[in-house]
């Protein structure tokens, strides 16, 4: 099969968001985004509820298309290549930009292998020996194979909350993915399981370029190496305020609304 | 949940006529209960001569003579579970596909209208599917489809013989349009109920659009479809006016769908109300019994498959 | 620029066919099941009104064979039955939906109570006219519109009972208690301020079981019977909508099945609107059914 080689994961794709803005039905969500997002470095995206962090990410992998009356303007290159030029196919897209939620979504119906396995065997990347071994690989790299090998066959549910999210990282990693974005991923589960998952989300980021919506600013700056930092205007419409280096945004921002959210002056 | 009631108290006269309201609405719900269970017992009594006279064998017997007083229920039973098998053959099928189009893939704006149209199909009375399949159903049916199938399957004996129109198989067409709104309706409800992060969870897979239907949405929604299905089994087995219309009346096993048959509920429509003797009746009140028997064990089937999607642990959490 | 990882992997062209076929076939089950509507109430429309004439609403049938004649005491038969099974059926119904809400929540009894509600809305319509035949034809020794009306009373009960648990329960229990608060015995809460609160979906309830029951047949076959003649005393045979659109579908005359499309138009018309009035009325709820 002319498809990429499970051993070597690919090099992790840089991800360029230009001019982008965002609406459902009439309401604008997101106005005029520029960001250019390194490859193989863990980008966080901050911001109060309601700024448009999350539509942000959805854009990313064209998932906010699927919301009834959504519609995106603007471009997003993938490896330079536009992701909303006409005859792109969103499924393509996805499957080359993970993605995984606020709240763990194992598929109730599948079990925890199946849960993995799904995304490969629909995407042809793999099948018998070799997906069994595409599975257990995914398993381990999101740091919950010595948790489950023996729980293969229960249902995705039957985990705790910390280890479902990190099923549903090894989900998402199993189909290969050039980028990870992680929508609040944190948020449902407890202070032990949210660090796992932070440990985990450092140790994939040489191999995967990283997106990590949080709405907490201690969570941005333990884990990402680059931070953007989006507010929402007077007229409700998610912009991006600064972008930057963790370090430097959180030490010395240059603008006085970044200033003002990271002391803790807004919301 | 439960309101705390004002119990321990000090009995006042309020509290008294708290009790006596209590107690009527208690014996009114004991009168629903007891309602269902009196249908049952009067049957089977009214049923006792007929059952008497030809024991079980009443269900197993292909006779009915009313002249001769000689009674079996087998081909009623075989016509019922025919047509509505037929119908559930033909229109779940369709009733799914549909429940499928309006959750996920119509656009806003048609939903509703389909909807309501879909919904609107459940409102019309059997009379008038019967109506509808005598005069208009069933001669399309005998010049074109039945013509068709009798080429392509005719090796097969059930698709064998002359084309009557009336029939058992007109029959389970008329039944599966009737069937299709009320599955098609409550199916579109139980795809919804499946939540949103399922199907997008698949989508960021790079599953396509029926690819998410097929493995997230679908599996979800299972047992729920599942119990919708074998509660229009319980309909169409029960369903009179409309297949009494057009079955054709002819008590016999016919080999071919294509012939004529009875129903349970049509023989007690077309016999009750001019049958004179006893046993007739009695027969007739056995058939009756029967069809309770079948209706009432299909139903509980489906609620245990229904109840245990709405009650019953849902995963995700 | 672009590298293998940017093509879609082997399958994918197969699996996008199969995409959209599948997607064809839903919108052509949806289709179907909208076409067999409209070929259903089309004929309906087409056929029932140009049959129907002033005669339909005005006079009773002609002995068989002979042309004319109408249905009007069968309209106001089905009128009189159906009101019959809303008398003998709303306060049982009501009831039992005001114990299963407000008393029995979770109890065993109401659980009981609750799954043989539901057994009975499973019960066929013909089997249940054979009951009602045994309480009250038998006993009566004739055929009369009471026995009609009882057996769609039964066929409402399991229909209203739920409807109104369904819609009590959707009223918080801040209300209850704040009625409580004021010093009111719970039965006034439950029938001045529950009961009121509540009244719009109960409604719609009540009146989706009645357009079931208006328009059925099997259970008035040895119920009611059918009247060729006027007749307006609840204990005697009465004519109602649909027993004399069966009758005369199923006649041999090319006049009578002209009515019977008539009178299934009118029986239609008269089903769809208490329908959307029900619906209506719903809308205005937040529950569904």
């Amino acid at each position: 099969m002319a498809g990429p080689s499970l051993q070597t994961p690919v090099r992790p794709a840089s991800l360029r968001v230009e001019g982008l803005s965002a609406w459902y039905g009439r309401r604008q969500a997101l106005r005029n985004i520029n960001l250019e997002i390194v490859p193989g470095q863990i980008t966080a995206v901050i911001g109060p509820s309601g700024c448009g962090k999350s539509t942000l990410v959805r854009c990313l992998n064209r998932l906010h298309e699927v919301v009834p009356g959504a519609r995106v303007e603007g471009r997003v290159l993938l490896n330079g290549e536009d992701i909303y030029a006409p005859g792109v196919d969103p499924v393509v897209v996805r499957r080359r930009v993970g993605m995984v939620f606020q709240r763990p979504n194992p598929f109730p119906t599948m079990s925890v292998f199946e849960n993995v396995a799904i995304g490969p065997r629909l995407n042809g990347l793999a099948r018998g020996a070799e997906l069994e071994e595409l599975v257990v690989r995914s398993l381990k790299l999101a740091a919950l194979w010595d948790e489950v090998k023996d729980k293969l066959h229960l249902p995705g549910t039957a985990l705790s909350g910390g280890q479902q999210q990190r099923l549903c990282i090894a989900r998402a990693l199993a189909v290969n993915p050039e980028v990870l974005l992680l929508d609040e991923p944190t948020t449902a589960l407890d202070p032990i399981s949210t660090l796992k998952i932070e440990d985990l989300l450092r140790q994939l980021k040489t191999e995967y370029t990283i997106v990590i919506v949080t709405h907490n600013m201690q969570q941005a700056a333990r884990v990402s190496d680059f931070t953007a930092f989006m507010l929402a205007g007077d007229d409700l419409v998610g912009e991006l305020v600064e972008f930057g280096p963790t370090r430097q945004l959180f030490t010395n921002p240059r603008d006085p609304r970044t200033e003002a959210y990271i002391t803790g002056r807004f919301g | 949940m439960t309101f705390p009631r004002i119990a321990g108290r000090p009995v006042a006269r309020s509290q008294l006529a708290d009790a006596v309201f209590e107690l009527l609405v208690a014996a009114l719900g004991l009168g629903v209960l007891g309602l269902a269970v009196a249908i049952g017992l009067n049957l089977a009594g009214e049923a006792g001569p007929a059952l008497g006279q030809f024991g079980p064998a009443f269900f197993a017997r292909s006779i009915w003579d009313p002249v001769r007083e000689e009674f079996g229920a087998l081909p009623f039973i075989y016509g019922t579970l025919a047509t509505s098998f037929l119908a559930l053959l033909i229109g779940s099928p369709v009733a799914l596909a549909t429940a499928i189009f309006l959750a996920e893939l119509a656009p806003g704006w048609l939903k509703g209208p389909i909807s309501y149209l879909v919904e609107l199909l459940a409102a019309i009375p059997s009379v008038v599917y019967g109506l509808w399949g005598l005069f208009v159903l069933a001669p399309v049916l005998r010049t074109t489809v039945q013509p068709a199938l009798g080429n392509w399957l005719g090796f097969l004996p059930l698709f064998q013989g002359p084309f009557y129109g009336v029939g058992i198989f007109t029959g389970g067409v008329i039944l599966a349009i009737m069937v299709i709104p009320s599955i098609a309706a409550v199916s579109r409800d139980v795809i919804r109920a499946v939540p949103n992060d399922q199907r997008e969870a698949m989508l960021a897979l790079g599953a396509t659009r029926w690819e998410t239907i097929r493995y997230a949405v679908l599996p979800a929604a299972r047992s729920g479809i599942i119990g919708l299905g074998v509660l229009g089994l319980g309909r169409a087995l029960g369903e009179t006016m409309a297949v009494t219309m057009v079955i054709g009346n002819r008590p016999e096993i016919p080999a071919s769908l294509f012939a004529p048959g009875y129903t349970m509920a049509a023989v007690i429509a077309n016999e009750f109300a001019e049958a004179t003797s006893d046993l007739h009746l009695s027969a007739l009140f056995g058939v009756g019994f029967g069809l309770f028997l079948l209706t009432l064990l299909v139903n509980i089937l489906a609620r245990l498959l229904v109840w245990r999607v709405a009650w019953g642990p849902v995963g995700g959490e | 620029m672009t590298s293998h990882r940017y093509v879609p992997t082997g399958n994918y062209r197969r699996r996008k066919a199969t995409s959209l076929i599948a997607q064809g076939v839903m919108v052509l089950a949806a289709g179907l099941s909208v076409g067999a509507l409209f070929a259903v109430l089309g004929f309906v429309f087409v056929q029932g009104i140009s049959g129907l004439d002033l005669n339909l609403l005005t006079q009773t049938p002609k002995p068989p064979g002979e042309a004319g004649g109408g249905m009007a005491n069968a309209i106001v038969g089905t009128f009189i039955v159906v009101v019959l099974a809303c008398v003998l059926s709303l306060p049982v119904g009501v009831g039992a939906g005001i114990y299963l809400a407000e008393y029995g929540r979770t109890g065993l009894l109401a659980q009981l109570i609750r799954f043989m509600s539901d057994v009975l809305t499973g019960v066929p319509s013909v089997v249940v006219g054979l009951f009602a035949y045994t309480v009250l034809v038998l006993p009566l020794g004739h055929f009369s519109a009471l026995a009609g009306g009882f057996a769609l009373g039964v066929i409402m009960l399991p229909t209203v009972t739920r409807a109104t648990e369904e819609m009590l329960r959707q009223v918080p229990d801040s209300i209850r208690e704040a009625a409580l608060a004021l010093g009111f015995e719970q039965w006034k809460v439950t029938l001045r301020v529950v009961l009121p609160t509540a009244f719009n979906g109960v409604l719609t309830g009540i009146l989706l079981a009645v357009a079931r029951a208006a328009g059925e047949t099997a259970p008035l076959l040895f119920t009611a019977f059918g009247n060729p003649f006027w007749n307006l005393d609840p204990t005697q045979p009465m004519a109602a909508l649909p027993l004399q659109i069966f009758v005369y579908a199923i006649s041999p005359y090319d006049d009578w099945h002209r009515q019977a499309w008539a009178g299934a138009f009118l029986l239609v018309a008269l089903v769809l609107a208490v329908s959307v009035v029900a619906r209506i009325l719903g809308r205005r709820t937040p529950a569904r059914f």
